[in-house]
């Protein structure tokens, strides 16, 4: 079969320790990246572009980043739509403010202040976890969406409060506002999401991965160790709100060109990714991208089967849509509660030790 | 074997690409679920039923059949966008997205696309003027008009006068509820009252603390920016703390049968703004009820006839119609593209005679749109609630809305959008 280990020897530690360690995996990835780069921008419509893989990319990396903190760290954060908000509304300063400067740095330093942001409201992590530790964070979302509505200067005084993203171009090529095409619009998030989870996979490699999953398992016997709690259950924070942070610049500079807090980035958005990470597997980084895909590929597949194909009545497909998805997501975790990457973890098991197993 | 599929596939080819054309194509963004449903499922009924009206009584409009499709927003922006996407390659002459928030996502693709977008009372006000905002018309009436048409109207009560008056407005915090608030800021400085805004969170069930703060403040009028669960919630609350109905005035987008009845007789003397009449009364009603409802064609439950929102919907259908015959004359065609449509809803002229021909006599205001106007006249009427008749009562005429003061703002606000967007006014 293909996919098999025999034959395939490792003989130094660093193809031991490879992500793919497996020739098959390889070659899958680097197919996927293939088609992901060389392929779709080319055959990408705007109605695929918008409705279904610009949001999948941006999840996924808001995604990663939660799973991230609460995956690889656990620490329990109820806040990311408030750190989207901060990512969005951060790029529309600098957008507004220097409009000379690219738009991919601007979404960075976004990124960055969302970093610094996350940073200030992980401090309390110090002192309480668990669902006390959820509750912090909670606040943070309602008081970061309260802000960005209460403060003027937030949204540059505009009458309706609503923050709309200005064109801006690299090398003359539309990346945000209504002229954009769908690659464009494609790649700078697939661009983006590559670059994401490599970073992510390479730093819970590491070290301070290995510290993260310390403090998740036992913050008590990592601290006898040698762990120092304040700095790793900081940088999760700051490392996770950096993904965030990214991923609010893109929905609002990118997908939607236009954003108002509450209705984008409320409380809504942070359920929404929570779930994405449970559904695909905590402390895992295909399971981000997978659980993303789930929640956002789904009701789009059902709402074009049932109405599209079916033309059943729109309202009726929306309520079976949300039976549907609400029952999967169920059984889904019945079956394996720990998640997508969970699932594919064991079919590979299976495909391993196929056609003799134990 | 290979030429009968060969032949198959151009007859497929040769009938399919010409039905593509002969219809007319309205698409309905329509929420039928969520917290807004209620409200969005009367105007959605409204819209199609007046469309099938014409397409069953006057074979459509100009000799081509209108084809309806229908996508659920559930009043979220992401669903709106998604839904956009999905109709915009099949030539939809106007999109109507019945929401604040989806508009502005909108307005910029739409222009980009060259697909008219309408948003009749509600959407983005500085969109009223043409020069800089090509593909959007609010017509027949804005949400600064709305705000300065209830301060004309309380002006009238008040023998010319409002100076020292206490007003505070209740409004959904979001674009919508934001909208009217400069204006009712700019309206306080010429009119000498006190203006408190009180914002409530979307979705609108918790309002307690803000009734609260009304109740100590005891404002002479409370004024509601509010839709969906948030306008019973708010006339509940009113009715609790005894505050003097006569004094609580919604916008339109809080005026309709949904909004007072929860509330039993504590809503009497509730009352709202409309930008058209409503009742049955009118001749179209009966082409509706034998055309439509009787023989079963209704969409929906069927259960919405003849309510606020659900004439809000024939309205906008109206419109919509009206604008695609114009533009068919001024083209020439009945195949209409949405370029077309444009133009036509840019020259729209809605007379009384017209309205009457129409079956619905003095239902709406006479406006007429031009290159530099999209937002038609502003005139609005308040409507009175009668809870023991369960009956919305029209007070008033038509009020005009304080020219001076929104021209002036419209201009400002349509100017720093320009200035962002770097966009060339037209119409020159």
């Amino acid at each position: 079969m293909l996919y098999r280990e025999a034959g395939d020897f490792k003989t130094t530690y660093r193809e031991d320790a490879q992500t793919f360690p497996i020739a098959f995996d390889r070659v899958r990835y680097y197919l996927v990246i293939a088609i992901a780069f060389g392929v779709i921008p080319f055959v990408i419509t705007d109605y695929w572009a918008n409705a279904v893989m610009v949001p999948f990319l941006i999840y996924a990396i808001a995604a990663i980043g939660l799973n991230i903190l609460t995956g690889y760290c656990g620490q329990v954060s109820l806040g990311t739509g408030g750190f989207m908000a901060v990512g969005a509304y951060a790029t529309y300063k600098l957008m507004t403010a220097f409009p000379e400067v690219s738009i991919l740095i601007h979404v960075l330093l976004a990124g960055g202040i969302t970093a610094g942001v996350g940073v200030l409201f992980g401090l309390p992590s110090l002192r309480i976890k668990g669902f006390y530790l959820a509750v912090a964070t909670l606040a943070a979302q309602f008081f970061l969406v309260w802000l960005f509505n209460k403060v003027p200067w937030f949204y540059n005084h505009s009458a309706s409060g609503q923050i709309s993203a200005p064109e801006r171009t690299l090398l003359g090529i539309a990346l945000t506002g209504p002229n954009t095409t769908a690659a464009a619009k494609y790649l700078v998030c697939a661009v983006f999401l590559f670059g994401l989870a490599w970073l992510a996979r390479n730093l819970t490699r590491g070290t301070i991965g290995r510290k993260w999953m310390a403090i998740r398992d036992m913050d008590i016997a990592a601290e006898i160790i040698g762990v120092n709690p304040l700095t790793t259950k900081l940088s999760a924070f700051a490392v996770s709100s950096f993904f965030i942070g990214i991923s609010g610049a893109l929905f609002f500079a990118v997908y939607l060109g236009a954003a108002e807090v509450g209705e984008s980035f409320g409380i809504n958005k942070s359920f929404l990714v929570l779930f994405m990470i449970i559904i695909g597997g905590l402390g895992s980084i295909f399971g981000s991208m997978a659980g993303a895909a789930f929640l956002v590929l789904l009701p789009v597949f059902l709402k074009n089967v049932l109405v599209g194909q079916l033309g059943w009545p729109t309202d009726l497909a929306a309520h079976l849509e949300f039976i549907i998805v609400g029952l999967l997501i169920i059984v889904f975790l019945i079956a394996e509660p720990h998640g997508l990457a969970q699932l594919w973890r064991v079919a590979k098991e299976k495909l391993r030790l196929w056609p003799f197993p134990h | 074997m290979k030429l009968r599929f060969a032949a198959l596939v151009a007859a497929a080819m040769a009938t399919a690409v010409p039905a593509l054309a002969q219809d007319l194509h309205f698409p309905s963004l329509s929420y039928r679920t969520g917290p807004f449903a209620a409200g969005g499922i009367p105007f959605a009924d409204g819209y199609a039923d007046y469309f099938t009206l014409l397409n069953e009584r006057d074979g459509g409009i100009g000799g081509v059949r209108i084809r309806m499709t229908e996508c659920e927003t559930a009043y979220n922006t992401e669903k709106g966008v998604e839904c956009y996407e999905a109709i915009k390659g099949d030539n939809p002459l106007v999109i109507q997205p019945l929401s604040t928030g989806i508009t502005y996502q909108l307005i910029p693709k739409v222009t980009a696309d060259g697909i008219p977008l309408h948003t009749m009372g509600y959407g983005r006000t500085s969109a009223k003027d043409g020069t800089v905002f090509s593909h959007v018309f609010n017509y027949p009436a804005n949400y600064w008009d709305g705000a300065s048409i209830i301060i004309n109207y309380l002006l009238g009560e008040n023998g010319g006068s409002l100076q020292g008056k206490k007003i505070t407005l209740v409004y959904h915090n979001s674009a919508y509820g934001k909208e009217p608030i400069r204006t009712l800021e700019e309206l306080a400085k010429k009119h000498g009252y006190e203006f408190t805004a009180l914002p409530v969170d979307s979705p609108g069930q918790e309002q307690k603390s803000q009734w609260l703060q009304i109740r100590r403040d005891r404002p002479d009028y409370v004024l509601m920016w509010g839709w969906g669960v948030m306008n019973p919630t708010a006339v509940q609350e009113a009715a609790n703390i005894r505050f003097p109905m006569e004094n609580f005035i919604g916008v339109w987008w809080s005026g309709s049968e949904n909004d007072v009845l929860p509330a039993g007789d504590g809503a009497n003397g509730y009352k709202s703004l409309n930008m058209h009449q409503t009742g049955m009364d009118f001749p179209l009603y009966d082409d509706l009820k034998k055309y439509v409802i009787d023989t079963g064609k209704a969409a929906g439950a069927g259960d919405q006839f003849g309510s606020v929102l659900y004439s809000r919907g024939i309205y906008a259908a109206m419109l919509a119609a009206e604008a695609a015959k114009k533009a068919q004359e001024i083209h020439g065609t009945p195949n209409i593209t949405p370029a077309m449509m444009r133009d036509g809803m840019e020259q729209l002229e809605i007379t009384e005679a017209r309205m009457a021909e129409l079956g619905l006599p003095n239902f709406g205001p006479a406006f007429s749109v031009t290159c530099e106007n999209h937002g038609g006249v502003g005139r609005g009427l308040i409507q009175q609630w009668d809870a023991s008749a369960k009956k919305w009562n029209v007070l008033t005429d038509w009020i005009e809305s304080d020219k001076e003061v929104i021209d002036m703002l419209v201009a400002e606000d349509a100017g720093a959008f320009a200035a962002e967007n770097s966009i060339t006014k037209r119409c020159n």
